[in-house]
């Protein structure tokens, strides 16, 4: 038996809450596929699976808050299905599986419900099995919910004018916002304040010449419709990539000594327009095309912004990168998320006198700056490692 | 499409963009980037809705003229008709 485990997505993370299973016992799971939906600080997370076998004991009830490293389920391993394929024959899985859960819990199971229907039922302790879904094949539905909330609300209130429900509506919502709002500060201040404590950080800052690859995006951008279009972001992403390759220990985790990581999954800053920062992961982004790393940004920063990512993303990433973008401050020295070793700051681009091979020009700039892990490496890796970067900028056809 | 019409789609898609703004407290001269504070990822997804949309596509050399409310408008207005 593998026992599936509620996973750390950070050195943060105390505890989440199991909002729904995705998956029921009996059901093959493989490697990737997402087995639960888990309430944390960081948003309505899709919890994945890292084994292969068949979904057996469901030990935690939904809606409840669990320590992270609490057994949540049992997985059957394919040998030892194997072994009991004879017992499994005579006896149905489901009917073999031993459910903790009350059976209650096991009908509402069976009521369809959507996602963020049951999310919002779970954060406002409504009970959803009574309720008689509006939304397809019967469903629950967010509505349904906020419905259901809001003639819970008037039990104390009187009024019941139309007004008073699309207020109360209005509420409900401002209200979920609000407290992942203060959940996601307290991550970031709990990260923060473990990495300004523990980890001694040096910084240095290098000027980047932008005018041939900002040159090259605008032709590659010439050939591709709106949608399609490259962001710098992917660039300076690839580029970091690329330089971490050839310094791997800034791609690294500290842990009572160095440990080299094998993947590069870099960690991109999403800031929410509510307050707060996600940071999740783009995965083997050295092995990414250009194209593949802006659609890879195109598909998690609305995710992330919507606090809806998946585990992985939230836990694989061995360093972080975090981009001012246009018209903000000029530069950024970031402060390491541990138990990373480095951050990336690209400051906003601005146009500077540039002086090269004794002549004077106006160049798009970039600063760019390392804040990296004292413990881990010293300030002329990180110098090399910024130039590294420098030279895939200025021959972005190596990109 | 009506002048007034226009405008109400541009203030639509400005509040999916950035729902926690108000863009009809944006002025017509404003840079709307920088008054709403949009990233260059939300900046895109507003040139993707105005293709979608309006089905104008705005080439990247034209972005600076398509700073404020105003100077998108005057800008719609040689790409499609607007009384």
């Amino acid at each position: 038996m593998i026992e599936f485990q509620m996973p750390s997505l950070g050195a943060d993370m105390e505890d989440g809450t199991l909002v729904a299973w995705k998956k029921k016992p009996g059901d093959f799971v493989s490697r990737g596929d997402i087995i639960a939906e888990v309430e944390t600080q960081k948003g309505l997370i899709e919890i994945e699976v890292f084994d292969q076998g068949i979904l057996g004991e469901l030990l935690i009830k939904e809606g409840t808050k669990v320590a992270v490293g609490t057994v949540m389920a049992l997985i059957r391993e394919k040998s030892e299905i194997d072994v009991e394929k004879e017992v499994i024959e005579l006896q149905p899985i489901e009917e073999k599986v031993a459910f903790e859960i009350s059976p209650k819990i096991t009908e509402e199971r069976k009521q369809k419900i959507t996602p963020l229907a049951r999310r919002i039922a779970v954060e406002n302790n409504i009970d959803f099995s009574k309720i008689i879904g509006t939304g397809e094949d019967g469903a629950i539905t967010k509505e349904d919910i906020e419905k259901a909330q809001t003639l819970k609300y008037q039990h104390f209130k009187i009024g019941n004018g139309e007004e008073k429900f699309a207020k109360k509506e209005i509420l409900i919502k401002k209200e979920i916002i609000e407290s992942a709002t203060e959940s996601i500060r307290m991550a970031v201040a709990a990260a923060m304040s473990k990495s300004n404590k523990e980890i001694p950080h040096y910084y240095i800052e290098k000027k980047i010449d932008m005018s041939k690859a900002l040159k090259w995006l605008q032709e590659a951008n010439k050939n591709r419709t709106v949608k399609e279009r490259l962001l710098p972001a992917s660039l300076l992403i690839k580029a970091t990539a690329l330089a971490l390759v050839e310094f791997p220990d800034l791609n690294a985790t500290w842990n009572n000594g160095l440990q080299l990581k094998k993947e590069i999954n870099i960690g991109f800053v999403v800031s929410l327009r509510t307050g707060g920062i996600i940071v999740p992961a783009i995965h083997q982004a050295n092995t990414k095309t250009i194209d593949e790393i802006m659609a890879a940004l195109n598909d998690i920063i609305p995710r992330a912004r919507a606090l809806k990512l998946r585990s992985s993303e939230l836990s694989d990433s061995t360093i972080t990168i975090t981009n001012i973008g246009e018209g903000g401050a000029e530069t950024v020295f970031g402060v390491i998320y541990p138990p990373q070793v480095a951050i990336i700051g690209f400051g906003s681009s601005i146009e500077l006198p540039f002086a090269e091979n004794g002549m004077l020009g106006i160049r798009t700039v970039i600063k760019v700056t390392l804040a990296g892990d004292h413990r881990a490496t010293d300030g002329l890796i990180g110098s090399r490692f910024l130039s590294s970067i420098n030279k895939y900028l200025l021959n972005p056809e190596l990109l | 499409m009506k002048e007034d019409e226009l405008k109400k789609t541009i203030y639509q898609m400005l509040k999916e963009i950035a729902p926690d703004t108000e863009p009809l407290n944006l002025k017509d001269e404003e840079n709307i980037q920088e008054t709403l504070y949009i990233d260059s990822y939300d900046a895109l997804q507003f040139i993707v809705a105005l293709d979608e949309r309006l089905g104008v596509e705005i080439p990247e050399q034209d972005y600076g003229k398509v700073k404020s409310i105003k100077d998108l408008i005057s800008y719609l207005k040689t790409k499609i008709k607007i009384t």
